[in-house]
């Protein structure tokens, strides 16, 4: 492969793997850092009535659904007695309490957690329907009289459907046709004047009901918008600002135009709003919501998680891989074993360092002084090898008793080292030591455990985790890394110290 | 030694002298000129030996091979006329598993270094040696009996034991540079460096000493012996030089190192060749790699023939 075309390669995977952790990052919500929170509410919707004595009492809540902005994370209610069920009828979503029998003053609880998510665009809204139009508001002649200059001058200053509902809110609020205004809004609300004004003009009109979230709110109501469907979609605004679009922090709770609450068997039924402002560890909220398409689906979220443990650990192998290949390429140090380092390390993070390191030095020391004695035995390699891994095992088993027996729960955690890489380890060393002395056996093992100790620091490190385990394609980055070092061909560093005697050459 | 430690030699500098860096090494040389099918040819020293013959290069005899466990006690036979000998493992890398013997006292056999041992123990090595102990991932492997080389008595007063070998490096089939290993007491009779060899630079033109070190550090006196280093004149030099030439035509490695001995009676002789050759070889000569390795590549056509690269080394090489 020709140099361009190599960095080439190298380029594209990179990208690949930063382009698809964003858009992994934006399609399912996960954050780039650990720790993110992401803004939840708790809102808390309280329905008083009176029942009537002796009478079954069904009480009928709209609830949200699909709300632009936010996600529905979870809904509970509270109502002693009652019977409770969700009924999802053509896009409405309703709570219905019911009981046999309630007298007095009764209270219903509905909570309802919702995150935020930019995201989230809401349900497509159907096409409003022919007559279906309930305005419960007759004009009187001078009413009307009023109502049909305002159209008029609206209709004049707009070009578009769009433009006359603006221009009629800001009409409606204006200080010149205050008298108007005032005349038509007397004892109506402002969005029930528009959209009287807006139907009479010819549109579909519809008033949704939100809320405006403030921490620690309580005994908020619900507060009216106008939305005007033209060029085949819903358009929504502020009656109060004359604002398009869905203002800051505001849900829509009920979206169709429905009633609020429907009551049987009561009287005076009134619903009041409370909400909390909540901070909820996203990635939590975004492994709730691994769904089943785009990213959701090559998510490991759906493993078992069981299988997701094994592949948080599998997953930071590829960083200890890089970390040794920097340590060989970039710095020189000798390891006994190229990869034993990384696997040592992968032990070292069940055990924890401290007694990870005590452990292996210990298992590799009686392991060699007992190999010193297998190499009077003249055994065949293959069975020696399996020999030190049957020691190894016994030491093992007995260092977690006496661990055990001291009091050190964690003495168990030593059965998470490689045994076969250690009986190699031993082999090896136990050679280094017959041939070249304990000097170098000094270097090789501590080399060997500097590697290990400095991939464990790095996989440990908590953003790698987390990284590495949420956006698994950054391991292309990392494979790209340890490809671009695979082209390394400066010096090592420490071949700066051992060509220093050509200084005086 | 303590405080050579810390001292750090500046990566300019190393780049100025044109010292050949591990990365370097692998990548820009033993990466592009080594094919690696080539390999089994130098990490097997059967095939080695075998193609040494084939190309008349001369290389110590081969008198028996060990390819299978059972085998193993036919060494009281293979080895019953023989006084003096080595056992080497066909794969081993870094002169690791060689055991050499050089006579007997009674049941006993003597070994270079003067201890003695037994016939059961060296069954035991070459069990060894079959097992893979000694080759590269160990891998089965199979051991070389061959006979042993009598140096040249002109090194005898410049090392400790063992056999002084030359390594040479062999560039596109040109000789780039060449050291003298000699073993010390220090490094119980073996030609390795960091157990504390000696060893001498030659000049490519000459085959006289120009240089030498232990411990990395430069020296002008045998540590053992106290003869002074610089006196030493490789016979034959051209001849020698000839020899490892050939080594490119028969294995067909660019990069390639190949360790000669000098047999009092036979002369020049093949030792082993390596694919993977190490850069300690610049310490010994004072010099850099790099500038001979680009001489060479700079060559805008090679010679054809082992005489006239060597004529080429002789006369041009930097």
């Amino acid at each position: 492969m020709s140099r361009s075309s190599f960095y080439f390669f190298i380029v594209l995977l990179v990208f690949i793997g930063l382009v698809t952790a964003w858009m992994r990052h934006v399609d399912t919500g996960i954050p780039l850092k650990p720790g993110d929170k992401a803004s939840a509410w708790m809102i808390e919707a309280r329905v008083d009535f009176k029942a009537m004595e002796g009478k079954p009492v069904l009480a009928s809540l709209n609830l949200p659904k699909h709300i632009p902005g936010f996600r529905l994370f979870f809904e509970q209610t509270a109502s002693p007695g009652y019977g409770f069920t969700i009924v999802d009828k053509e896009g409405v979503r309703r709570g219905e309490w019911s009981i046999r029998e309630a007298s007095g003053a009764q209270t219903l609880y509905y909570k309802v957690q919702v995150v935020v998510d930019k995201n989230e665009k809401g349900v497509k809204q159907p096409k409003p329907e022919e007559n279906a139009q309930v305005i419960n508001l007759i004009w009187d002649q001078a009413e009307q009289i009023a109502a049909r200059q305002l159209l008029a001058k609206a209709y004049n200053q707009s070009s578009t459907d769009v433009s006359l509902t603006r221009e009629l809110i800001k009409l409606l609020s204006s200080r010149s046709e205050k008298q108007n205004a005032a005349l038509l809004m007397e004892g109506h609300s402002k969005a029930e004047v528009l959209q009287k004004l807006l139907t009479d003009a010819g549109m579909k009109v519809r008033v949704p009901m939100g809320l405006y979230l403030e921490d620690r709110r309580r005994n908020q109501s619900l507060v009216p918008m106008i939305e005007i469907y033209s060029a085949g979609e819903w358009h929504l605004f502020d009656p109060e600002t004359g604002k398009q679009g869905l203002p800051e922090n505001f849900l829509l709770w009920n979206r169709g135009g429905n009633s609020l609450i429907d009551l049987i068997g009561g009287e005076d039924a009134q619903v009041g709003f409370s909400m909390i402002e909540q901070k909820m560890p996203a990635v939590e909220l975004a492994q709730e919501y691994s769904s089943d398409e785009g990213f959701g689906i090559l998510s490991i979220h759906h493993l078992p998680i069981e299988e997701q443990s094994v592949f948080k650990l599998l997953l930071l192998l590829p960083i200890g891989a890089l970390i040794t290949v920097m340590m060989r390429v970039l710095i020189g140090i000798k390891t006994s074993g190229t990869f034993m380092p990384v696997l040592i390390a992968m032990a070292f993070i069940q055990t924890s360092l401290g007694l990870g390191l005590i452990n292996f030095i210990a298992i590799v020391a009686i392991g060699l002084m007992l190999r010193s004695y297998l190499s009077a035995l003249n055994l065949l390699l293959v069975a020696r090898i399996a020999t030190i891994i049957v020691i190894v095992i016994f030491i093992i088993g007995l260092m977690s008793l006496v661990g055990y027996k001291l009091g050190f729960n964690t003495g168990m955690t030593v059965a998470f080292f490689p045994i076969i890489i250690l009986a190699w380890t031993i082999e090896r060393m136990s050679i280094l030591w017959e041939e070249e002395g304990a000097r170098q056996v000094l270097i090789r093992g501590g080399g060997s455990l500097l590697v290990a100790v400095v991939a464990y620091l790095g996989m440990q490190t908590s953003w790698v985790g987390y990284l590495s385990f949420n956006f698994p394609e950054l391991n292309l980055v990392v494979v790209a890394m340890i490809m671009l070092l695979g082209r390394y061909t400066g010096y090592r560093l420490l071949e700066l110290r051992r060509f220093q005697a050509m200084d005086q050459a | 030694m303590f405080k050579s430690m810390f001292k750090w030699i500046s990566w300019r500098r190393l780049n100025d002298i044109g010292i050949l860096g591990m990365n370097g090494r692998n990548i820009d040389y033993i990466g592009k000129y080594n094919d690696r099918s080539l390999y089994p040819l130098v990490d097997n020293k059967f095939k080695t030996k075998r193609m040494a013959q084939k190309y008349q290069v001369l290389a110590p005899k081969l008198q028996g091979v060990i390819e299978h466990q059972y085998e193993v006690k036919t060494l009281v036979n293979l080895l019953a006329d023989k006084d003096e000998f080595v056992i080497k493992p066909a794969r081993g890398s870094g002169g690791k598993g060689i055991l050499v013997i050089t006579g007997r006292k009674g049941d006993q056999f003597v070994r270079a270094s003067g201890k003695e041992i037994s016939l059961e123990s060296i069954e035991r090595h070459v069990t060894n040696i079959l097992a893979g102990l000694y080759s590269l991932a160990g891998a089965p492997d199979v051991a070389l009996i061959e006979d042993l080389i009598h140096a040249d008595p002109l090194f005898d007063k410049y090392s400790y034991q063992g056999v002084p070998d030359i390594r040479i490096i062999v560039f596109k089939g040109y000789p780039v540079m060449a050291m003298l290993r000699l073993s010390t007491e220090v490094s119980d009779g073996k030609a390795n460096f960091h157990q504390g060899a000696v060893g001498v630079g030659l000049d490519m033109a000459t085959g006289k000493a120009a240089y030498a070190v232990q411990f990395e550090k430069r020296l002008e006196h045998h540590p053992d012996t106290g003869q002074v280093l610089n006196d030493i004149q490789i016979p034959n030099w051209p001849d020698l030089l000839l020899l490892v030439s050939k080594c490119y035509d028969m294995i067909g490695l660019g990069y390639l190192g190949a360790d000669i001995v000098l047999d009092k009676d036979k002369g020049p002789m093949l030792l082993e060749l390596n694919a993977r050759p190490g850069l300690s070889i610049q310490l010994a000569n004072g010099k850099g790699l790099l500038p001979r390795l680009r001489q060479i590549e700079a060559l805008e056509e090679t010679h054809l023939t082992a005489e006239k690269r060597v004529a080429y080394v002789l006369t041009s090489l930097q």
